[in-house]
């Protein structure tokens, strides 16, 4: 299984989790990445954005936030 | 209420949401707020201003209890689906003086995103100068946030910091309520208009329950009139827009039954036929509101589910408010003042000074 790619969306305003987001999934064209955010409405536009780019998406509470797990193979 | 809920986070919450508040903007209309005036966050956050006595405009001075009830409503909708999380320390004073420039663009226009739809939708063809500017200045934002522009990352706040903004909402309730006449000469400290836009008002339980019910909405589905438009543009997502489209629809609809679609250019309710000015105006405040990262009323409902940076912008606008007044940079049915161009020139540069300013690495 290739290598977990993280992505530390914590605190940022919209739309720059999706934003991060994408320029990491632009560069891979499978694997495993995470995305941690900390509100719900970061939460649901990552998962949006991903989910319609062809990603399967997880949902999990981490710590105070979220973190949303994006899996292509 | 849980299956309400989860309707508006589905894919159709932000058109529903958006549905709603057309509908209630020209219903409001119907109820005695302003022509095409029905819900504005701009005027509405001039109109509490001015009844502050921050600017003495004796004609916008009102507490409407629109702009508290979307404080309380997100508050609570957050608060009961845990979704209550205060933070805070995003570039807070910058944000302060975006949410500043934002409003005195939305003044020199003369109404915010959710007007301009609103005009339009009531057949006021000056709305598509400043939906047009409202696009232009989106569109610089998005080059800006394509460069890595950030404001920088907030930081979870303790609990009650997430409980100013849901706390003021019910001080200036309490305000509106008891009408407290304790100023010199006999009135103020509030300050309530006899004639103008400001002594236009819909029933205050209405105008509050209005409130409540777009700010429950609102919170849950995220409806965004700026990042709509940014969605669509840079990401071609169009969830957000089909609240647009849906609020347009239905404001709309609701005036064509009311009776209150009257098009054209000339006369038409707060409003000025500067076309460039009503272009620029917007221009600035869709720059704005993109650094910030959501129009008017998304701030309002981001500082009621406890996110102080949005808090700080709202208070940036209150302020903004005052000034456009004070210092005759809000236009009125005669057009744009010369102060008010010279104002929305330097908020320009300053936005677009930000925009350069602000990118940060975040690899």
């Amino acid at each position: 299984m290739a290598d977990t790619v993280t992505v530390d969306a914590r605190g940022l305003s919209c739309p720059q989790p999706v934003l991060e987001t994408k320029k990491v999934l632009e560069k891979l064209t499978a694997g495993r990445v995470e995305v941690l955010v900390d509100t719900v409405t970061s939460r649901e536009n990552v998962a949006r954005f991903a989910g319609s780019r062809g990603w399967k998406v997880e949902k999990e509470e981490r710590g105070d936030g979220f973190c949303v797990v994006l899996l292509k193979s | 209420m849980k299956g309400f809920n989860k309707l508006l986070m589905s894919r159709l919450g932000p058109a529903i949401t958006g549905g709603v508040v057309g509908a209630l903007a020209s219903l409001l209309v119907f109820f005695g707020n302003p022509g095409n005036m029905g819900i504005c966050v701009a005027c509405f956050t001039r109109d509490i201003a001015g009844a502050l006595g921050l600017h003495r405009a004796g004609v916008v001075q009102y507490l409407r209890p629109e702009i508290p009830g979307f404080i309380l409503g997100s508050f609570l909708a957050a608060f009961l689906a845990k979704e209550y999380r205060p933070r805070s320390g995003s570039s807070p004073i910058v944000r302060f003086f975006l949410g500043f420039f934002a409003m005195i663009g939305a003044l020199v226009f003369l109404g915010c995103p959710w007007r301009a739809y609103a005009r339009l939708a009531g057949g006021d063809w000056n709305a598509l100068a400043g939906i047009g500017g409202l696009v232009v200045g989106v569109g610089i934002g998005i080059v800006f946030l394509w460069q890595g522009f950030s404001l920088g990352k907030a930081d979870k706040s303790p609990k009650w910091a997430g409980a100013m903004m849901p706390l003021s909402a019910l001080a200036l309730l309490a305000l509106l309520f008891f009408r407290p006449l304790f100023g010199a000469e006999g009135t103020g400290p509030v300050f309530f208009s006899a004639s103008g836009p400001g002594a236009a008002v819909a029933p205050v339980a209405i105008a509050l329950a209005a409130g409540l019910l777009i700010g429950w909405m609102a919170q849950k589905s995220r409806f965004c009139t700026v990042g709509a438009i940014r969605d669509l543009i840079m990401l071609k997502d169009a969830h957000l827009f089909n609240g647009v489209a849906a609020f347009l629809i239905a404001a709309f609809a609701v005036n064509l039954v009311l009776g209150q679609f009257k098009p054209g250019f000339e006369s038409q309710p707060v409003a000025h036929t500067n076309q460039l000015w009503n272009f620029l105006g917007m221009v600035l405040s869709g720059l704005a509101f993109t650094l910030a990262g959501g129009c008017p009323g998304r701030q309002f409902i981001m500082s009621g589910e406890g996110d102080g940076d949005a808090g700080i912008f709202v208070l940036g606008m209150l302020v903004g408010a005052g000034f456009a007044h004070n210092f005759s940079l809000a236009s009125s049915p005669a057009g744009a003042t010369s102060f008010g161009m010279t104002a929305t020139l330097i908020g320009m540069v300053f936005c677009l000074a930000v925009g350069f300013l602000f990118r940060i690495k975040m690899d």
